[in-house]
């Protein structure tokens, strides 16, 4: 390949809200005024340092920022190849990377004068941090959930609805994520006077995959500045998980530069991608336009979405953020696949020997560093992002291993 | 002239709005669905709004939605609907027939590919929800260059500012969607219509259609008096969904479904009587 490197990694999106041919808006006529006002919106509020200081303190007293940088060291021990760090995201209040974003969305929402919440959510995690910083500063908050995921995730539903926010079961299509997502659209379609959209990953019409990748660039900041106090120097390679990506975007933006750092997303290959039924968009699918932006695709010859398929309900999902499919086509992220047995074995080996009880998602993350780590040499750094914790998933993972609770 | 100047045109020396009837190529079955368009000019249809079926109809309601899965599960693709329209045109040269539905399908056929496959089946004009003028590069130009009008949405959430962009590439007509929300679900009132065709005459020359949530003769008659086309979408589809069994057409299927048009029509044509007299 001949192609011409970018000077920067770091540039997109270009106003029009590609990445490469990847991005754009592609939504209907009555949300584009909408859109374009959150765009507005965010552009003001990054300049104001006074959105940051909120940021800052929020993120600082109500989420528990900075997450630790932590040396997994029976794993490195246990792999016997490069060291391997975990980026403890899964400390954060409600559990995961999701809040880091919510919180940035819901300040902008109330900057805009709005005064009703909406999220669609798939594993659950990122429909539990929208209703906590809903509940927080005091907006009614509805959350779309696919009737498959609501059953597998109980416990984060009756979690959001403790934290007063309503749970809407969706029955449509294959009662998913995207569903989920295709019936928060059609609820902001519905209510444009007094709605936020807060949407969970780096997806979506821009500017959300913008937006969204900024808000969990912390992740990426604090771990430069804990490496270089920990290690002296930056990490040989990061991993994390996909679904839409952002927790992934959230680690490797910050990095994007730095060339010499490799980067690995991993996608969900479900049963196996020779099977149909998995969730690697990357892998599997090729480029389409759904849910307002262009990006990879699972779809058949016809266009039409096929459903996912993964055990983590939070990688449930036909497609990807369009930066990950840029940094794709670029070369400059690989992506990688990781099966359910994979991620169950991992899940497990990482609740044995750290005493931490992965999410599913960061799981997929942990199967990868599994495979690669021992081929590496002693004196590599690997940061994984363990991006959620495992509460959720225990049901989940016991039905899987034959286990009643 | 193209058939969709041709028609507004004449209906102008009728003094009368047009009848645009939506149904989703392909429900339940591609037979019916050919059965239901061959009839539909002769119940009082002027125009044919013809779905595109997709997986993930998201400006949709629920009974839009059925009839989308519906045509998939009958095994409706982008290429059968271009075939349907072809073997409509074998015995009907003059009424439009405008595509409807999401850009996925026509991105993943190729958008040359497609333009040049429905141009020669006989489409008329396009309307692709999730294309606003924004991503006008990716096919509202290219189908004009082919001869295909690219119909825009207007909705009660376009500024007047917006509205110039929205109109700069407008052909054919012009849709105002009479709510902000999905198909088949809440009404305008007739005063919010009249205020809002009122509002677009003064920013173009463009017959003006107008849609969702027009479900009776009365309210179809109703628009008629202010617009120059009248969309009725939801009401026909579940009219279609009602005469069938389990998913599968039946006898009634295309009579029923006729039925409503011949009445949606009847009330559109008296509409402007009174006024006139």
């Amino acid at each position: 390949m001949t192609r011409p490197l970018p000077n920067s990694y770091r540039t997109g999106p270009d106003a029009e809200g590609h990445f490469g041919i990847f991005g754009g808006r592609y939504v209907a006529e009555t949300l584009m005024p909408l859109i374009l006002d959150v765009e507005k919106a965010y552009g003001v509020a990054k300049a104001d340092p006074e959105f940051k200081r909120q940021m800052d303190y929020y993120l600082a007293d109500y989420v528990g920022r900075p997450s630790p940088l932590y040396l997994a060291e029976r794993l490195t021990e246990k792999l016997g190849g490069a060291k391997v760090y975990f980026k403890r995201d899964e400390l954060n209040h409600t559990g995961a990377h999701k809040i880091n974003n919510c919180l940035g969305q819901v300040l902008l929402a109330k900057r805009m004068g709005r005064t009703r919440i909406i999220a669609e959510t798939g594993a659950g995690q990122h429909g539990v941090a929208t209703a906590a910083v809903s509940a927080l500063f005091g907006l009614p908050c509805t959350v779309y959930m696919g009737a498959v995921d609501i059953e597998r995730q109980q416990p984060n539903v009756f979690r959001m609805r403790l934290m007063g926010a309503e749970v809407k079961p969706v029955e449509s299509g294959s009662r998913t994520l995207k569903d989920a997502m295709n019936e928060a659209l059609r609820d902001w379609v519905t209510n444009v006077e007094d709605t936020f959209y807060v949407i969970g990953t780096a997806a979506g019409p821009h500017p959300y995959p913008m937006m969204v990748r900024d808000f969990q660039s912390v992740i990426g900041i604090e771990t430069r500045e804990q490496i270089m106090a920990k290690e002296g120097r930056l990490p040989d390679l990061l991993v994390a998980a996909i679904g839409g990506g952002s927790n992934a975007l959230g680690l490797f933006h910050p990095f994007l530069d730095d060339t010499e750092i490799a980067m690995i997303g991993v996608e969900a290959a479900g049963e196996g991608v020779d099977t149909g039924r998995h969730a690697a968009s990357l892998t599997g699918g090729r480029p389409g336009v759904l849910h307002g932006n262009r990006t990879y695709l699972l779809q058949d010859d016809d266009g039409q979405i096929i459903d996912a398929h993964s055990i983590s309900a939070g990688l449930d999902y036909p497609g990807i953020g369009p930066e990950h499919s840029y940094l794709h086509d670029i070369g400059r992220v690989q992506y990688h696949s990781v099966t359910d047995a994979e991620a169950l074995d991992a899940f497990q080996m990482l609740s044995k020997l750290e005493g931490i009880i992965p999410a599913l998602e960061p799981a997929h993350a942990l199967a990868e560093v599994v495979k690669i780590a021992p081929a590496m040499a002693r004196d590599k750094i690997i940061v994984m992002n363990l991006c959620g914790r495992g509460d959720k998933d225990i049901f989940t993972v016991a039905r899987a291993l034959g286990v009643s609770l | 002239m193209s058939r969709l100047d041709a028609t507004f045109h004449r209906l102008k020396l009728e003094n009368r709005a047009a009848l645009v009837t939506f149904v989703t190529s392909g429900d339940p079955d591609y037979h019916t669905s050919l059965a239901l368009l061959r009839g539909l000019p002769g119940a009082g249809a002027d125009i044919i709004e013809l779905g595109m079926a997709f997986t993930d109809p998201m400006a949709d309601g629920p009974v839009i939605q059925a009839a989308n899965l519906r045509a998939l599960a009958g095994g409706q693709t982008l290429a059968k609907t271009l075939t349907l329209v072809e073997a409509f045109r074998a015995t009907d040269q003059t009424t439009p027939i405008v595509l409807m539905g999401y850009y996925n399908p026509i991105h993943s056929m190729g958008v040359p590919a497609f333009l040049e496959r429905a141009k020669a089946a006989g489409v008329d004009g396009l309307i692709i929800v999730d294309l606003p003028a924004e991503e006008d590069s990716e096919l509202c130009l290219p189908s004009q260059s082919a001869g295909l009008d690219f119909i825009r949405l207007v909705t009660p959430t376009t500024d007047a500012y917006r509205l110039q962009t929205v109109m700069r590439h407008t052909r054919g007509f012009v849709y105002y969607v009479s709510i902000a929300g999905i198909t088949g679900a809440a009404s305008a009132t007739d005063q919010a219509i009249a205020d809002a065709v009122s509002r677009l005459r003064a920013a173009t020359d463009l017959p003006i259609a107008v849609g969702f949530g027009i479900r009776t003769p009365a309210a179809a008659a109703s628009v008629a008096r202010v617009a120059d086309a009248t969309v009725v979408g939801s009401a026909i589809v579940q009219t279609l969904a009602d005469s069938l069994l389990n998913g599968k057409a039946t006898p009634h299927t295309v009579p029923q479904t006729l039925a409503l048009v011949q009445e949606l029509a009847a009330g559109v044509r008296a509409a402007r009587l009174g006024a006139t007299a």
